[in-house]
């Protein structure tokens, strides 16, 4: 019977995942699993006996309260950083039910199993140090840019190696501290894969330990024989994966290129039009423009989670739609810091999510678009991308702005974006350049805009 | 290899292949509610949590027992309250055609 319930929990997480592949039915997925997982629980504590309730009844205590805080608190601007620690959680629970198999057995299993635990031990740690250090990056207490090491990758190849030689050495000897040493290994493991990787490669980062807190728990399942931790484990490790892949295709980047090669620091080609002259605009400028087109077309990037610029941007898109221009929002995808990072931050301020388009929906229209809008994205909108190719980021998808009509571009500075290289689209016939802070720009623009 | 062990592995593989199938067709416009609604189905670590913990004997596995539960439990209610969050403001503007 217990089996028939754990299965009936792990078809739940089924058609959850299934409902979340549509915007009306997501929030009842998301309902499903959560019924899928509260079976779960239940079934398990309805079938212990004799056992201690401390520790468990505290746990789901403080677990539950942290958890709780964290999701209700956090704003929408920081769910990038919440969903690495989460992973993390995830990660370190995996591993720690694989050490308490350990203290409870004295380390003695067999050959299958040890490679289990040994699994569990090593890719739950990866995850947990992995994800923190993301974490950090993330919001701001690490720094965002690559941190190359001195033969970092010949470092980790020692440490990955040395890790399997201390996971044979565990299960042929049976011995427990060769267990703890893998754990160790694995942590730092962890950090140092993360901590070359720059920020704008953290879509791919985050969806690859998504992927790695779900195989670490399909792991665990096997080291306690539990269907429902293998089902569970192995879809969410899907899901991560998928993810990973796609985010690879929009950065035209193999997985193995964002994990070894830590690409802000790759020099650029000579940049040849740092010369050329910019043209200028003040929010008069861009108001009037906006005003008198038909269609206009949003492109938010990190700056504009960074700005926290969504809430202005779509009191302007209403400003805008009321004197009968159409607005529309192209979101590439890796904008922002986490897949789908974009769209939750415009959800958040209630634009509907039929306005949103993808890279596929959007190219098609640039040509006959009055006025693109490009706020806080610097590469994914970068024409060298397509046209040139000695640069870094050539065959990358890119959002076409350049064919339309009219580019406005809301930038602090001309810097150059997170892979160091210029964009030729500023200095483009056709492309403004309104110099602020993309929040401040937005307001100075909407305020202009009842002069219009 | 005992045949638990295989049948572990049989299941692992075909879940895998579910999961492929089931969430490939997702928009990106999903793809963060799917992260962490996914992240918290992994939380299903719980449940080795728990018997870990009701199991344990001695401080330190009680401790590795604890540990393990609150990790999984934060991660669990938190994944499933932050992923209705952000499906609560996802929102088709109502009476807009196409």
């Amino acid at each position: 019977m217990t089996e028939i319930l754990y299965l009936g929990a792990a078809v739940l997480f089924i058609f959850g995942l299934k409902q979340l592949s549509s915007p009306r039915t997501a929030r009842r997925g998301n309902m499903l699993a959560s019924v899928g997982m509260l079976i779960a629980v239940v079934v398990t504590l309805a079938n212990m006996e004799d056992i201690g309730w401390g520790p468990i009844i505290a746990g789901l205590l403080v677990g539950g309260g942290v958890g709780a805080a964290l999701a209700l608190r956090v704003k929408m601007t920081s769910m990038p950083e919440l969903v690495a620690a989460f992973n993390g959680f995830g990660g370190v629970a995996s591993a720690l039910v694989a050490l308490a198999e350990i203290e409870r057995t004295g380390a003695v299993f067999d050959t299958e199993t040890g490679v289990v635990v040994a699994l569990s031990l090593g890719i739950g740690s990866i995850t947990f140090s992995g994800s923190f250090v993301a974490f950090g990056k993330l919001n701001g207490s690490l720094p965002g840019r690559p941190i190359l090491l001195p033969a970092g990758q010949l470092i980790n190849a020692i440490l990955a190696i040395a890790m399997v030689a201390t996971a044979v050495w565990a299960i042929s000897t049976e011995e427990a501290l060769a267990y703890w040493i893998v754990v160790g290994i694995a942590l730092v493991l962890g950090v140092l894969a993360v901590i070359p990787i720059g920020g704008a490669d953290m879509p791919v980062v985050i969806s690859l330990l998504n992927s790695f807190s779900g195989v670490a728990a399909a792991m665990a399942g096997f080291v306690i024989s539990n269907s429902a931790l293998i089902i569970g484990g192995a879809l969410v490790g899907a899901a991560g994966f998928i993810l990973t892949v796609l985010m690879g295709e929009a950065m035209n980047r193999t997985i193995a290129n964002v994990l070894f090669s830590g690409f802000g620091a790759t020099t650029a080609g000579p940049v040849s039009i740092g010369d050329k002259p910019v043209k200028s605009a003040t929010p008069d400028d861009v108001a009037i423009a906006l005003a008198y087109a038909e269609n206009v077309v949003v492109v938010p990037g990190y700056g504009l989670a960074v700005a926290q610029a969504q809430h202005a941007v779509r009191e302007l898109a209403t400003e805008l739609e009321e004197k009968g221009v159409t607005v529309n929002y192209a979101i590439h995808p890796v904008a922002g810091r986490m897949p789908g990072h974009m769209n939750v931050l415009l959800a958040e301020a209630d634009v509907p999510y039929d306005q949103l388009l993808d890279l596929d929906q959007s190219n098609p229209r640039f040509p006959q678009t009055d006025v693109v809008l490009v706020i806080g994205a610097n590469d994914v909108v970068n024409p060298s991308a397509r046209d040139d190719d000695t640069s870094p980021i050539y065959g990358m998808p890119i959002l076409e702005v350049d064919l339309a009509a009219t580019v406005v571009v809301v930038k602090r500075s001309l810097s150059p974006g997170f892979a160091g290289i210029d964009n030729p689209l500023f200095y483009q016939e056709g492309t403004m350049m309104l110099f602020s802070d993309g929040k401040a720009a937005v307001e100075s623009v909407i305020s202009a805009l009842s002069n219009v | 290899m005992s045949e638990v062990f295989i049948s572990g592995i049989v299941v692992f593989v075909l879940a895998a292949f579910v999961g492929l199938e089931v969430i490939s067709k997702v928009p990106p416009t999903l793809h963060t509610p799917l992260m962490s609604g996914a992240n918290a189905i992994s939380g299903i670590t719980i449940v080795g949590a728990v018997i870990a913990a009701g199991v344990g004997q001695g401080t330190f596995a009680l401790v590795l027992g604890f540990l393990a539960v609150t990790a999984a439990t934060i991660n669990v209610v938190g994944g499933f309250l932050v992923t209705d969050r952000m499906l609560e403001m996802f929102k088709k503007k109502p009476g807009r055609s196409k």
